[in-house]
């Protein structure tokens, strides 16, 4: 496909509605190669970088001489930090409190791309499942390596649910460590296709507002003012869900609770 | 049958899955709303497990979604 080809494919020619797959592109912005590996910096990096530094900034900007009395600023970065303190003691306890620098940042973090993604003409990094993946991944194997350093070979024990016949064990036993192995794929698969999800969905529907023109358009139109409000509450969702999810996780290698 | 019709409707099949979606996250919210109705002072204290049961059950919907991706774009 020429260059003329793939814009008209992206943005709708004369006669076809616009790719809602061209949103999700990697653009490779400096172009970069170490060691044989492609470590480009492209957009996905850039937001990523947009997002660390909105989030560094905010933090430090909000809390400069906190007063007692918290100004606007102060207490939605107060609001921020207690919702997350609240959320790891009520699902964690209060021994889980050393890993709260942790789900704050993962939270603040994940809350952020969603958000910037929310932008138009911006790129959602969370929409691609390796970035969700990296993060999925990491969490399992910190959270599986806490277990095993909490518990030693005892962990093993998590995988054996109490008060079972013996016939069912070798069965249940099986179920417990699969569903233990494919928690880093939900994880990971839950952010990537709400995210995905949403965002086709709204530039689908973007694309019927301007194919019916000024006179038909406005139907489509006001379900996109809806829709988008849906997606960002999605947004805000889904870095809840997975924030507690780690809580959770969390849990289970530091209490072994079912 | 013409190969690219047969992913399309294979594609089209898969996304059957988010009909799960909808029904379990219809039960999630009408039974909270049940539970809410008859026990109001209750209510607030379930709500991060309701927002934990909408996400569980959507995801289960959203990995045929992404079966009927996979379908389309890789294959």
């Amino acid at each position: 496909m020429d260059a003329q080809a793939a814009e008209e494919a992206a943005h709708g020619g004369a006669t076809s509605l616009p790719n809602p797959m061209h949103q999700f592109e990697i653009k490779r912005l400096i172009p970069l190669e170490l060691f044989g590996f492609d470590t480009s910096f492209t957009n996905s990096a850039l937001f990523m970088v947009i997002a660390a530094t909105l989030i560094t900034l905010f933090t430090i900007y909000a809390m400069w001489g906190g007063k007692l009395v918290p100004t606007r600023l102060q207490s939605v970065a107060e609001i921020s930090y207690e919702f997350i303190a609240n959320m790891v003691r009520d699902n964690v306890g209060t021994s889980g409190m050393q890993y709260f620098p942790f789900i704050f940042t993962l939270f603040m973090f994940v809350l952020a791309l969603n958000m910037l993604g929310m932008m138009p003409y911006s790129f959602t990094v969370t929409s691609h499942i390796i970035v969700t993946f990296a993060l999925a991944a990491f969490i399992f194997l910190a959270v599986t390596a806490i277990g095993f350093w909490k518990h030693g070979i005892g962990f093993l024990k998590f995988f054996v649910p109490a008060g079972v016949p013996a016939v069912m064990l070798p069965l249940l036993v099986v179920i417990e460590v699969i569903s233990y192995l494919t928690r880093p794929l939900s994880l990971s698969v839950r952010l990537f296709a709400n995210m995905m999800a949403g965002h086709t969905m709204l530039k689908v529907f973007g694309a019927f507002v301007v194919a019916l023109g000024l006179l038909g358009g406005w139907a489509p139109l006001a379900f996109m003012v809806g829709f988008t409000g849906l997606e960002i509450l999605v947004a805000f969702l889904q870095a809840y869900v997975f924030a507690i999810l780690t809580c959770i996780y969390l849990n289970d290698a530091l209490h072994m609770h079912h | 049958m013409d190969p690219s019709a047969a992913k399309l409707i294979g594609a089209g099949l898969a996304s059957i899955a988010l009909v799960g979606a909808g029904v379990g996250i219809g039960t999630i919210f009408g039974n909270y709303l049940q539970g809410a109705l008859r026990n109001p002072s209750a209510a607030p204290g379930q709500f991060a497990n309701l927002l934990l049961g909408f996400a569980l059950a959507e995801a289960t919907g959203l990995f045929g979604l992404v079966v009927a991706l996979i379908i389309l774009f890789v294959f």
